[in-house]
Formats: C-alpha cells, structure tokens, sequence
C-alpha cells in the first residue's frame, strides 16, 4: 500500500508530482499531494465530488498553474518545458467546451494540426479515430449537434490523435453510452498493452474496480491511498473500501417528508 | 416576488464589486459618468424651467422620447439586454408568471443606466417647480416614462430573441437596422438649418439657457408637438398639457401612454410564457461538406488557426453580430453627409472606419473562444501561431475590402488627390488596430455571449469592460497613427501634396510595423500565461 512516496520522482514514472498545492481563494483545493502512475499503468483516480480530482489533473496536466510543487512527465518537469511535454502528452479536461462550430472531422483535423502533424497524417488518423469511436456516421455534423457522449467522444479523440505516451482523461465515461464506452474500454487496453499509460478520473467504483491496474483515492484534496487496485481494496470492494476511507456515509431514515406517502407541503 | 427579485439584483450588483478590481473601476467609471450626465440634464432642466417653462417642456419631450427610444433599440443591435436575471434561470421555479413579471421589471431599473434614467426623469420633472400641479403631472409622467423603457426594452428583445438566435435572421436584423438609422436622416433634415443643436440631446438641453428661448422653441416646437403623441414622448408631455390647462389632452397623452405600457406588458408576458416552455438550442442539424477551410490554408499550427478563425467567422453569430454594422456605414455616412449639407465627403470615413471595426474585432478572441480554448493550452499551441492564425483572416479579407471602400469613396466624391493619404491612414489604421488587438487580447479578456447564446445577451460586467477596453484600444491606436494622421491632415487641409502622399508611405510602414510588433509581444506575453488565459475564460463558466 502506498502513501510513502520518494521525494525525487522515479525513473519509471508516467506521471510524478510531488508536493502539489492549490489555493482558490479561502478553498484549498489541493493540498499537498504527491502520486507517483507507474509507465503502463491502467491507473484510477477516484474521489467525492469535489476532492479535487479536477484540479489535480489540470496541475498535472499543465491546465492550471499549481502554487506549489512540481509535476513530471516521463521524466520530463511539466512546468519547466512545457512544450515538450504536451508533444507526449493527451489531456481530455472535464467541463470545457469544445470548438463546436467545426464538424467532428473538422475538430479533429484541427487538434491534428495544433500538433504539428501533416496533413496526410492527419486524415489517416482522422479517418481512424472517427471509425473507432463510431461517429463516422456524424463527421459532417457540427459538434454543436452532438449529444452529450458524441461530444465526449470526439473530445475523446481529439486528445489522441498525436498518439501521446500518457493519456489522461478527466470523466472520460460520463454520459457515454454503455457500448461505446465498451468500445472506448478496448481502445484504451490496447493501448495500455503497447506500453502507453492511462489515467482516468471518476467516480463509479465498479468501472475502475475492473477496468484499473493501479488507484488513487482522494478527498478534501489530500491523498488517501494509492497502489495497485488489489492493494488499495485489501480484499474489500472499491466501493466498500472507498466508502470506509473516505467516510460521509448517512445512517439515516432519510428525509420523511419527501416520502409519497406524506405528501403534503 | 418584487422585492425578492430587486434584492437579488442588488446582490448581484454588490457581488460586481467582489468579483475583480477591474469589474469595480469599470462599474465606478460608469457611476461617475451616469451622475455627471445626470446633474448636467437636471440643472439644465431647471434652469431651463424657471426661465422658459414651455420651451423647456418641449425640450424635454424631444429628449426624452429619443431616450425611450434609445432604450427601446439600442439592446437590440448594440449591448444586448443585462442578462442577470435571464428569466429562462426561473423556469423551473414554478413562480407564477406575473409575479415574476412584475419582480422583473421593478428589478430592471436596478443597474447603473436604469437607476440614471429613473433619477433623470424624476429630477428633470423639478423643471415645473414653480407649478405644483405640473410638477406633480411631471413625477408621474416620469415614473410612467421609465415603467415605458423598462417594459418596452425587456418586451422587444424577449420577443425577438427567439428570432435572433438563428442565423438567418442576422440578414433580417441588417435590413430592420437599416431602418431607424435612416430615419435620423430627414428628422435632421427637417430641423433644416439649426443641425447642431439636436444632432446630440446634451446640447439641445444645454443650450436652453443660453440661446434665446424663441428660438430653440422655433426648431423643438413642431417636433415636440409631433413627438408627444408618440408612445416615446406623451409621458414627457404631461406637465406642459397641465401647464396649459389643457386637460384633455393630458388625457390624451395619459391615454397613450398608458395604453403603449399595458400593450408592451402584454408582448412581454406572452413573449415570456413561450420563451419559458422553448428550451434553448433545438432545431435541426447543422451538417458541413468536407473540411472547408481547413484544407484551404497551409497543414500547420498558424494555417489549423486561420481555417478555424475563418470558419468562426463564417458560421459563428457573434461574430456576426460585431461586423454587422460595416454593410450598414456607407448608407449611413450618405444619409447624415446628405441631410446634414456635408454632402458625400463623409464616405471618406468609411474606409478608416471599417478597418478599425475590423481590427478591433479580434482584441477578444479568446474570449470568443470561451473554454474551448483549453484545446490550444492542452495542445501547446505557440502563441505566434494563435496570434497569426487569428489576424490572418481578418487581414486577407480586410486589405482589400477597406481599399475597396477608399477607391469607391475617392471615386463617388470625385476626390481622386485624397486617395494617397486615405489609404495610408485606411491600412495603417488596419495593421495598427490588429496589432494592438493582438497584444491586448493576450492579456485582457472580458465575458462575451457564450458560444452558442444569442449575441444580443449581454453577460455581467461586459459592457463596461468592453467600452474601457474600447477606449484603451482606441487611445492606443491613435497614437501609434499620429505621425499618419498628422501627415494626412497637414496634406488635405492646407493642402499639402506632398505631405499627402508622405502619409501613404508612412501609413504602410505603421501599420506593418506595428503588426509585426503587436503579434511579436502578444505571442510572448500569450506564451507566459496560457494556463492564465484558460483559468480566465473558464471563470467566465
């Protein structure tokens, strides 16, 4: 089980950070945290709305200036060469927009070549990735037109189509429905077997009690547990072993007057 | 309902001031501004009464019909309305709808232009304080009159908002805003000779004291007496009717007045009840062909930015919306240079004009971008590529677009020795307008409409920051233009030739270098703060 951390980031490390604070206002959103994702790992980050899971991954994902500390990229320190860490990084932020005035292919073609990619590049890979995330069928509609998932997908998309080392995704499943999230699942584990590494964040235990090789838990911004998934339930449930860690669990008759059978304001 | 709705808009209103420095100076500038207009109108007004009471109730009445007037239509083409208190927030509140009409009107005039009108109407009435009864109509003339702009600005922009969302009517929105513009046209041309004195209302009230009271009461007498049978004007005529014991047509103008505000509440209402059960968005898909401009402009990270800046340009209302008056400017120029005996010299403007608006409507792009610009943080995107990519298209469709209008207006004028210098400070004035809204827009940024919202809503603390940002900009320019300017001057005014053509030359390299230089610091200061930039607009939500 984790929680001892060295202080100089290791060799091995997809992703490192060490000491991250971040302060909004009076709210400390992260307090302190250092996590270590091994190279290859298919690696959870889950935690009660608002631990922090959002903010972290920002900082670690050069989003968001930390206050303090230090975040590395295989090896590479974020924040000092951050250029040459996007080239091998993929980053689906949550709660962002995307340009939806452009069709998906669009959208795509346009990530393609912030990256720096060629043009025939580009359209292969376009081509690909829209296939894989069965929106094929919707590339000349504009992203303004897509539903919830499709626009996650695309996004999806968009944050790997310069094929990254590290991918990390922020809520990648919400709203997807369940076959392409299925699909996405396969694209991500095949992913992970050639050697790429696989950050997401979320909050349903199931999904990455199964689908997770390693886990962090976090919550009121600090680092509760990481290391292997086996490791961090130690024989329990995510679920369970998440709900005794992070405590909050309500044993209580709930509220009466919400019940039908004493409706009445 | 009222006085739960008028506290949160006051909260609101506080909470502008917690919000950030740069919101409070701006909301502190737009107070001092307010009351300074406001206690030049009332004294104005009261000096005006005591000496000339039946001229000063015309004057108010012209006045005030064009402040209705202003507050009628403006929303629509220029500000949008305030939209703290959207009303589609509450639609899931189950408030009963007239109470939520009547707490959203009384909460309208809690801002800094509705609490100035209020303030206005009532002290300008003080005029009549000689003539209880006058006055006494003048106090509730003006309640009526605000009730009349509150009402009236909430019932045409609800009611068209629906229509305005949807691309195809901008085109419809150009030709309806065609129309009031050309009406100031024959209003000044009737005037006939005393041009100046109505051209601004400011003027006409000052002028009361000192210009002899017959007359102003020569050019505003015929006027008021049209005006005051208008919706816009019969609230500000109540006193002079009274004044004149003339009751019954104060019942006339009550009756119109009171008539127009029950009409407008009804449009209101009805407006409201479809807008609260109409989800935004809806409609059918909007299908592309191809990759249109991406595959137009050159495969790198500066040509991606160019193609995506094209296509928002194209396809993005906002965008739309902040050059719709370009079309528009010539015809205005015509009318205004026609009526007012300058005749066609003023289509000279136009060109300079245009490459300003054009200029300048690129100073906030990552504003217009809102969050979506994470994909350019997450990207790495260079910031000479964000800067070239966004004032490229501007550029390519602006040269020869202002050249255009410049010849044009060379060639209609008949002017052909004004050409050099116009098309020196036209494109000086384009180069050095990009280059400066290149440098700012790495730095600043203000809340616009969001992607996707009407581009007549307004959001909190924009339009202030938009008019600061505005003059910041234009100051900036015309001081890099100076040198131009002076040049152009000297050239047609004494006249000059040969500093007439110095100004073309001179005009280029301005703008050229200050291109150059504006991308060169907005890509470096752009570089340093992209996570800023994207913590900005996300704090926009």
């Amino acid at each position: 089980m984790g929680g001892v951390t060295d202080p100089s980031p290791p060799e091995h490390a997809a992703l490192s950070l060490r000491k991250l604070w971040k302060r909004f206002g009076d709210k400390v959103a992260v307090a302190g945290v250092d996590l270590d994702v091994p190279a290859g790992s298919f690696f959870g980050l889950v935690g009660p709305n608002g631990a922090g899971k959002t903010t972290l991954l920002s900082m670690a994902t050069g989003l968001l200036r930390p206050d303090a500390g230090t975040a590395h990229v295989l090896g590479t320190d974020l924040w000092a060469h951050p250029d040459e860490v996007r080239a091998r990084l993929g980053v689906l932020p949550d709660g962002v927009r995307l340009f939806d005035r452009l069709t998906g292919a669009q959208l795509l073609t346009y990530a393609g070549l912030l990256r720096g990619l060629d043009r025939a590049t580009v359209a292969e890979r376009t081509e690909d990735l829209l296939h894989a995330m069965d929106l094929a069928g919707d590339r000349d509609t504009f992203v303004v037109d897509y539903s919830a998932g499709m626009t996650k997908k695309i996004a999806l998309a968009s944050a790997m189509i310069h094929a990254p080392r590290v991918l990390v995704l922020d809520e990648p499943f919400e709203a997807v429905d369940p076959i392409s999230a299925a699909n996405i699942r396969d694209i991500l584990h095949v992913y992970v077997a050639d050697g790429g590494t696989v950050v997401v964040s979320s909050h349903v235990m199931d999904l990455v009690q199964r689908m997770c090789s390693h886990v962090a838990i976090i919550a009121g911004g600090r680092l509760l547990a990481t290391g292997t998934t086996d490791e961090v339930r130690a024989g329990q449930s995510l679920e369970d072993r998440f709900v005794a860690l992070v405590g909050g669990r309500r044993d209580s008759e709930g509220l009466a007057w919400l019940r039908s059978s004493s409706a009445s304001s | 309902m009222v006085a739960q709705l008028v506290r949160l808009k006051l909260t609101l209103l506080a909470n502008t001031f917690r919000r950030s420095v740069w919101q409070t100076i701006g909301l502190v500038v737009a107070s001092l501004y307010g009351l300074s207009i406001l206690f030049l109108a009332v004294t104005a007004a009261v000096a005006g009464g005591t000496l000339a009471p039946a001229v000063t109730g015309q004057v108010l009445t012209v006045v005030g019909a064009l402040l209705v007037l202003s507050w009628w239509v403006v929303p629509l083409f220029a500000f949008g309305i305030d939209a703290t208190l959207d009303p589609l927030r509450f639609a899931t509140f189950a408030i009963p709808r007239r109470h939520l009409l009547a707490g959203l009107a009384v909460a309208g005039v809690i801002s800094v232009p509705g609490l100035v009108t209020a303030l206005g109407a009532v002290g300008v009435s003080f005029a009549w304080w000689r003539h209880p009864a006058a006055l006494l109509a003048a106090l509730l003339g003006a309640v009526c009159a605000v009730a009349l702009c509150i009402v009236g600005s909430r019932a045409l922009t609800t009611s068209l908002a629906p229509l305005l969302d949807t691309r195809r009517s901008r085109e419809v929105l150009a030709v309806a805003a065609i129309v009031p513009l050309l009406l100031i046209g024959p209003v000044i041309g009737w005037l006939g000779d005393n041009v100046e004195k109505t051209v601004d209302g400011a003027a006409v009230t000052v002028s009361v004291d000192a210009a002899p009271a017959e007359a102003v009461g020569a050019v505003v007498g015929p006027l008021a007496s049209v005006v005051a049978w208008t919706p816009f004007g019969a609230p500000w005529a109540f006193a002079s009717a009274v004044h004149d014991g003339a009751w019954a047509l104060l019942a006339a103008r009550a009756a119109i007045a009171l008539g127009s505000l029950a009409v407008l509440w009804w449009v209101w209402d009805r407006a409201l009840a479809r807008a609260l059960v109409t989800p935004r968005g809806g409609g059918a898909a909007g299908v592309g062909k191809g990759l249109g401009w991406f595959d137009r402009f050159p495969a790198t990270p500066t040509g991606a930015v160019a193609a995506r800046s094209a296509t928002y340009w194209l396809r993005d209302p906002r965008y739309a919306a902040s050059i719709a008056v370009v079309p528009l400017l010539p015809v205005l120029m015509l009318v205004v240079g026609t009526t007012s005996g300058a005749g066609t010299a003023l289509l000279l403007l136009v060109a300079p004009a245009v490459a300003w608006i054009l200029g300048f409507g690129i100073s906030n792009d990552v504003g217009y971008d809102n969050t979506a610009f994470a994909l350019h943080v997450a990207t790495g995107t260079p910031g000479r590529a964000d800067r070239w990519g966004r004032a490229i298209p501007v550029a390519a469709v602006g040269v020869p677009l202002t050249v255009a209008f410049a010849v044009v207006a060379c060639a209609v004028t008949g002017t052909w020795s004004l050409l050099p210098p116009l098309l020196g400070v036209t494109l000086g004035m384009l180069g050095t307008s990009l280059g400066v809204s290149s440098a700012v827009s790495g730095r600043l940024v203000y809340p616009v409409p969001r992607p996707g919202e009407s581009p007549f809503k307004t959001p909190k603390g924009a339009t202030v920051a938009t008019l600061v940002a505005q003059m910041v900009a234009v100051a900036i320019v015309l001081v890099v233009l100076l040198p131009t300017l002076a040049l152009a001057g000297a050239g047609i005014l004494l006249p000059a030739p040969g500093a007439s053509w110095a100004a073309l030359p001179v005009g280029l390299a301005t703008g050229a270098v200050a291109l150059l230089g504006g991308v060169r610091w907005g890509a470096r200061v752009y570089d340093g703060r992209r996570p800023e930039l994207l913590q900005q607009v996300m704090a926009f939500g």
